[in-house]
């Protein structure tokens, strides 16, 4: 997505100004940006506290800002900036984390992206971005620019090489009918889920959703097409690479308890940080968590099959 | 307020802002006696820069960044003494319901351009501004005050690299070296004796002002664009009993303790009075 990203970028700097900053990273990727902003390319060096407020203080000029780095240098090393300089001052910086969840897989822990989006949609303003496909880049880069408060946007890599199939960008979409249970998914693992079902029979493949803006304002509620479906559902499962805790499968389904709305037989599939203590890639990890395609339909078979035994 | 300033000389100015100086203690004073709040020294070592800054620097598109935000009686006195705020307001000051909070919160006044309070964020802020105006050909110089204390902070070294590394003009940063911080001296808990060698040490101009002489500060405030300047001051400036004490850094004044400061600067007050004259008048 980081070339996605790039080449929306540079898209948008032809159109109108903006400030770009970077935490000395994109090499190999961000250089036809850097060409086409010239001196508003700003490389802040390896001091992301100092790049975030810098940002903000662009920002209250009037200037639209965007942050970029690894996602943890983005939103965990300048939290407090982020609160303070951006959110408490409702600023319109646009955080670019890239890498989010296990996406930098065997380079270590302290490079993930677990907890990125639920510490930040508990400031004010803020709002998610976090795309499935490489060609929700360009349109959320057009959101974002057009936001006048906080966004994050969540870079990871799209795990489909042909993404002409899919229905064009929304915050809520249905990437396909099912009758296998109701999958809502947030990030990329969308694609691998859809891979893996989309050409099954109707009866054994499930509902297939992906949801790509949490947060902010104005609110995106859950469309009603995908409540009715929930309504016969033989079980719901909730995908995030992201920690339980603030993540996605909480505030949807909190969304759901306020609707008043019951919840079918429940996968909440999620990270779980490092259970074995030990390292690898991306999948590697994703499978340690049960958060690999394979594992994720066979639970959401097993409740949706304990679930008929019940009736 | 200062009326009577009938001959616009410099020296005449100089008198204008000591009296106008006097006034802002008694009512920065009042303030924080009336809402039983500490937090009195780093006000009083800040304020005569404050004053001085708004009142004989800035212009119309310049931007003021309180980076140590617990100075913001400091602040509110003096857009008070702008006229920009009244005393209706300052009676808010620490209530419910306020929006002058003991730490300077968004929103509500163009002289208060961002929310401060936890150190080491104004000053990237205010480089960011100043950035963005050099880059977008905008006017306006950006001031940033930071306390001593706060250079503990790693972000203002990150800041100071960025700030040195940049070369900008349009930006000017104070230091108020008054030597003390919340719970010690700072050369007792994390000294970086001499501050301002330490500074210059980065290649950016370092130049050092008694923080409060007025015409000596706006002197190097006009002199010196793109520059850090080091304040030379005194936690609890102009109360005997308050200076150079740590412990002004967050006590309230009890009822004696008011009286007598403001017997104080009334007796000071006097005594610049007989000495320059009566050209000047407080209300």
């Amino acid at each position: 997505m980081r070339n996605a990203y790039c080449t929306a970028m540079v898209a948008l700097a032809a159109r109108e100004p903006y400030f770009f900053l970077t935490g000395d990273l994109g090499f190999m990727a961000l250089e036809p940006l850097e060409k086409a902003l010239g001196e508003r390319f700003i490389n802040a060096g390896v001091a992301e506290q100092n790049m975030v407020s810098v940002a903000a203080g662009m920002a209250r000029t009037g200037g639209k800002a965007w942050v970029y780095s690894i996602a943890p240098f983005c939103y965990a090393r300048p939290f407090e900036q982020i609160r303070n300089d951006v959110c408490i001052n409702r600023l319109p910086v646009r955080l670019v984390g890239n890498g989010g969840g296990y996406a930098y897989g065997p380079m270590g822990a302290t490079h993930h992206a677990l907890e990125d989006y639920g510490v930040l949609l508990t400031l004010p303003g803020m709002r998610a971005y976090i795309p499935a496909f490489d060609a929700d880049v360009e349109p959320m880069v057009r959101s974002l620019n057009a936001r006048s408060e906080p966004a994050y946007l969540r870079l990871g890599r799209s795990e489909l090489d042909d993404e002409s199939a899919l229905p064009s960008y929304a915050p809520w979409r249905r990437l396909q009918h099912g009758e296998a249970g109701l999958i809502v998914a947030v990030g990329p693992i969308a694609g691998g889920l859809w891979r893996a079902t989309h050409d099954r029979p109707a009866a054994e493949r499930p509902a297939l959703w992906v949801l790509s803006e949490l947060g902010g304002k104005p609110s995106a509620p859950p469309p009603q097409a995908l409540l009715d479906a929930l309504a016969t559902a033989p079980a719901l499962g909730l995908v995030e690479e992201h920690v339980a805790v603030g993540g996605f499968g909480q505030q949807f389904l909190h969304t759901l308890a306020l609707l008043g709305r019951p919840v079918p037989p429940l996968l909440h599939a999620h990270a779980l940080g490092y259970p074995s203590g030990r390292y690898g890639s991306q999948t590697w990890h994703r499978h340690e968590c049960g958060l690999d395609v394979p594992t994720i339909l066979a639970q959401l078979s097993e409740r949706a099959a304990a679930a008929r035994l019940c009736v | 307020m200062i009326v009577g300033c009938s001959v616009p000389t410099e020296n005449s100015l100089d008198a204008e802002l000591s009296a106008l100086a006097r006034t802002a203690r008694r009512r920065l004073l009042r303030m924080h006696f009336e809402r039983r709040i500490g937090h009195l020294g780093g006000n009083l070592s800040a304020l005569d820069v404050m004053l001085t800054l708004h009142h004989r620097v800035m212009g119309p598109k310049d931007d003021f960044i309180l980076s140590k935000g617990h100075s913001a009686g400091a602040l509110y006195i003096t857009l008070w003494t702008l006229g920009l705020l009244g005393d209706d307001e300052l009676a808010t000051f620490h209530a419910d319901g306020t929006l002058l909070a003991g730490h300077p919160v968004p929103g509500w006044s163009e002289r208060i351009p961002v929310a401060t309070g936890s150190l080491g964020h104004g000053l990237p802020v205010a480089l960011g501004m100043a950035l963005a105006r050099h880059l977008s050909g905008q006017p306006g110089h950006v001031y940033c005050l930071t306390s001593d204390g706060e250079w503990q902070e790693g972000s203002t070294w990150e800041a100071l690299i960025f700030f040195a590394h940049r070369k900008l003009s349009n930006i000017t940063v104070f230091v108020d070296l008054n030597g003390l911080q919340g719970f010690g001296s700072t050369r007792d808990v994390a000294s970086m004796d001499d501050l301002g060698t330490r500074l210059q040490g980065f290649g950016l101009p370092v130049v050092h002002v008694d923080g409060h002489d007025h015409p000596a500060i706006a002197a190097a405030a006009r002199a010196n664009p793109g520059s850090l300047i080091v304040l030379h001051t005194v936690k609890g400036k102009g109360v005997s009993f308050m200076e150079n004490r740590m412990e002004w850094h967050y006590l309230p004044l009890t009822s004696e303790q008011y009286a007598a400061a403001l017997r104080e600067l009334d007796d000071a007050a006097n005594t610049d009075e007989g000495r320059r004259g009566p050209h000047v008048v407080t209300a």
